[in-house]
């Protein structure tokens, strides 16, 4: 694409001068295309004052001045004014006696520089001059001069004539009389509104909030239509400054990969970060389902002590300096996850155990739905959420997995989140016995889950203590089975996207790990040698993945190309003591974005290397 | 004979209750439209006999108070069909039985 030449011709139509302009003719009242631009753009004039010989002024000065010339003997006194007419015709025949009246003459010649105009405005007189002077004994010796004058120039502005609309109507007597009677009766009617109803000030309220909310709409309309265009100017300023970065977005291809055998790299891209959430980790990547370059960020803490508030960012690749949506919260997000039949619906879990839906469409920066203590939030922090199909009624439904041992489906009905307890992760063979003769369960703590992209009731929960879980919807009180998988906390779970049998984890205790869930032990092991914060499968090539690492290093495997090793890992974290938390594929671009604990999200575009797709 | 009495007593009062100023059509701001109201509303109480002065008062003031060729027309049956400038048009009821129409155009 690079390599498209365009061209350009040059020609004399000026390209700068609009090819159709409209202007109003107040003649004919209307709006009329001005027919043919001035293509000539006119830096300088000056007027002249130079006469063709030929023509009549021409012709009339050269001979004036040969008839001076003739007389000029004549008179042996200086007579200066003549002599200035001889300095005027620039093509005297005479030259000898112009010139001998030229040489006496030139000082005052130089210093009347217009003395030509003022000379030949007396020029009509002076025929009669010579016999006036004659008879004159005084030598008078006339000077003149003309200051300098500021050249004019022309403006010309037309205004625009103000918009006008038409309207008609009739108005007879009984319109009149109608019209009345109409505004009667509505006073009437809203007076009895009011004295039936009690709420007389909640009418009066609605009346203003309309009112306020017709006014707002009027001041609305205008700043929506400024807002649109300004997001537009945003965004090419946004293309403009980062204009080498967008480009290597789109058509920059890692040459060195050839060279580099299996290795790849990956190019940092934009880096995204928001004032507020300096202090916040990032917690929950996900990427929009039906806008390719729009994704959302949680921000929270993953610090037992230090809590507080928590922030959900939009982001679009289209604008890296400023996010596109910001929600704000008490409590940290820790995960979200975007309905794929709803692209505009996000399901949110806090740190508090709550849960939330946002709804991108309205403009309120509170979620539209909120679990409560009563409502069956969880008493633990949500470590995922996930959103399932519509189920038969039509209402979106959801998940959500907590260290509180129960893995709950939230489902929207009527307006209202309804939960329902599917399955409670009871360690095996940890039933203590509780004061009183009760018998207490311990529940693990489930920290991960997935979703099988298939079949739709079969789905892995990983949990605190290492274990993985298969759980079917349907069950909700044993698992399938139980994998011994790390040695620490499963924090994330993966199927991959294209072989349906074959899970990836990841848990702190530095291990990648990759299964076939009908066999219990791993398939792949990796050792990364740091706590792995988050894998992810790519969507373009079932053997690839991503995993990040607590010390800011992101791993890229192709288990096509090499089972045993990265193909490329990298520090992407922009300081030592960052730690990258997140990372997540695009589903069709080339890039990953990474987040970390200082709030920036990384972008990262994948060299050809990393990409290559299975045959 | 009594009944006729009684029915212009009625038709006296209901253009009494009528008489309040009623805003047909109007897309002046809201300040300019209270103003120009009371305005007609003045003239029209002022020169209830003569329409013309009326709207002679009318168009003066409004033009010198919101710029200049501004057109009045007051009457009990008319019809119209006119180009104004936007945001300078108010046609309203006053009286029980007038129609004023006042609008800007240059």
């Amino acid at each position: 694409e690079l390599k498209q030449e365009f061209t350009r011709t040059l020609t004399t139509a000026n390209p700068q001068a609009p090819q159709n302009i409209v202007r109003y003719s107040f003649k004919e009242r209307e709006y009329k295309i001005v027919d043919c631009m001035d293509q000539t753009a006119i830096h300088f004039s000056l007027n002249g004052n130079m006469v063709p010989k030929d023509s009549d002024e021409g012709r009339r000065q050269s001979i004036r001045s040969s008839t001076e010339a003739e007389k000029a003997p004549v008179e042996t006194s200086a007579v200066t004014s003549e002599e200035a007419e001889i300095k005027d015709a620039e093509d005297t025949g005479d030259t000898e006696e112009a010139a001998a009246g030229e040489a006496a003459e030139e000082d005052q010649a130089a210093e009347a520089a217009e003395a030509s105009e003022a000379a030949e405005a007396e020029e009509p007189p002076a025929p009669k001059a010579p016999e006036k002077k004659l008879a004159n004994q005084f030598n008078f010796i006339e000077r003149s001069t003309t200051t300098r004058h500021n050249p004019l120039l022309e403006r010309g502005y037309q205004v625009e004539p103000a918009p006008s609309m038409n309207f008609s109507a009739n108005v007879n007597q009984w319109d009149i009389y109608d019209a009345y009677v109409e505004e009667l009766e509505k006073i009437e009617k809203s007076k009895e509104k009011e004295k039936s109803k009690p709420q007389t000030v909640k009418t009066e309220e609605k009346r203003s909030r309309r009112r306020l909310s017709h006014v707002e709409v009027q001041h609305g309309d205008s700043i929506t239509k400024i807002s649109k265009a300004a997001k537009l100017a945003e965004r090419m300023v946004n293309l403009n400054t980062f204009d080498d970065i967008a480009q290597d977005f789109k058509y920059f291809e890692d040459a060195s990969d050839e060279f580099r055998g299996q290795q790849g790299t990956l190019l940092p891209l934009w880096k995204f970060q928001y004032d507020k959430t300096k202090k916040l980790a990032v917690t929950a990547i996900s990427w929009n389902p039906k806008y390719k370059d729009l994704f959302a960020v949680g921000y929270g803490s993953y610090d037992f002590m230090k809590q507080g508030q928590g922030m959900l960012l939009l982001y679009t690749l289209k604008n890296p300096s400023f996010p596109e949506y910001v929600f704000s919260s008490e409590s940290g997000v820790m995960c979200l996850d975007f309905n794929s039949e709803h692209p505009y619906l996000m399901a949110v879990g806090f740190y508090d155990g709550n849960v939330a839906i946002y709804n991108l469409k309205k403009a309120t920066s509170q979620p539209s739905f909120k679990s409560s203590a009563k409502s069956g939030k969880h008493t633990e922090p949500v470590w995922q959420v996930k959103w399932q199909k519509d189920d038969m009624d039509n209402n979106s439904n959801f998940f959500s997995v907590s260290s509180d041992g129960r893995i709950v489906s939230w489902t929207l009905v009527k307006n209202e989140l309804v939960h329902m307890d599917v399955i409670k992760l009871s360690a095996e063979g940890t039933t203590m016995q509780g004061p009183e003769g009760l018998q207490l369960q311990m529940l693990g703590c489930g920290t991960s889950f997935d979703f099988h992209k298939k079949i739709d009731y079969l789905f892995l929960v990983g949990t605190e203590d290492g274990k993985i879980y298969k759980c079917s919807k349907c069950y909700s009180s044993q698992f399938l089975d139980v994998f011994e998988a790390h040695h620490m906390a499963v924090d994330t779970i993966c199927w991959n996207p294209y072989h349906l049998k074959v899970f990836i984890s990841c848990s702190s205790d530095w291990t990648v790990k990759i299964w076939d869930h009908t066999i219990k032990t791993p398939m792949f092991v990796y050792d990364l040698s740091c706590a792995v914060g988050d894998v992810a499968w790519s969507p373009y090539s079932s053997t690839v993945f991503a995993a990040v690492t607590i010390d800011g290093k992101a791993h890229v495997f192709d288990l096509n190309i090499n089972k045993y090793e990265a193909l490329c890992t990298q520090l992407v974290a922009t300081s030592k003591k960052n730690k990258v938390t997140h990372v997540q594929f695009n589903p069709v671009y080339p890039i990953i974005i990474v987040g970390d604990e200082r709030g920036h999200v990384i972008s990262l575009k994948l060299s050809p290397n990393l990409r290559k797709m299975p045959k | 004979m009594e009944d006729t009495e009684e029915e212009k007593k009625d038709e006296a009062d209901y253009k009494r209750l009528h008489s309040f100023p009623l805003i047909r059509h109007s897309d002046m701001p809201e300040e300019m439209r209270i103003e120009a109201m009371e305005l007609c509303v003045t003239a029209c109480e002022k020169f209830a006999t003569n329409n013309e002065s009326a709207a002679k008062m009318i168009k003066e003031t409004m033009d010198k108070k919101f710029g200049s060729s501004w057109h009045v027309v007051i009457g009990e049956g008319f019809g119209f069909e006119i180009t104004h400038e936007v945001k300078n048009l108010l046609y309203m009821f006053f009286g029980g039985s007038l129609a004023v129409c006042v609008w800007k155009c240059s």
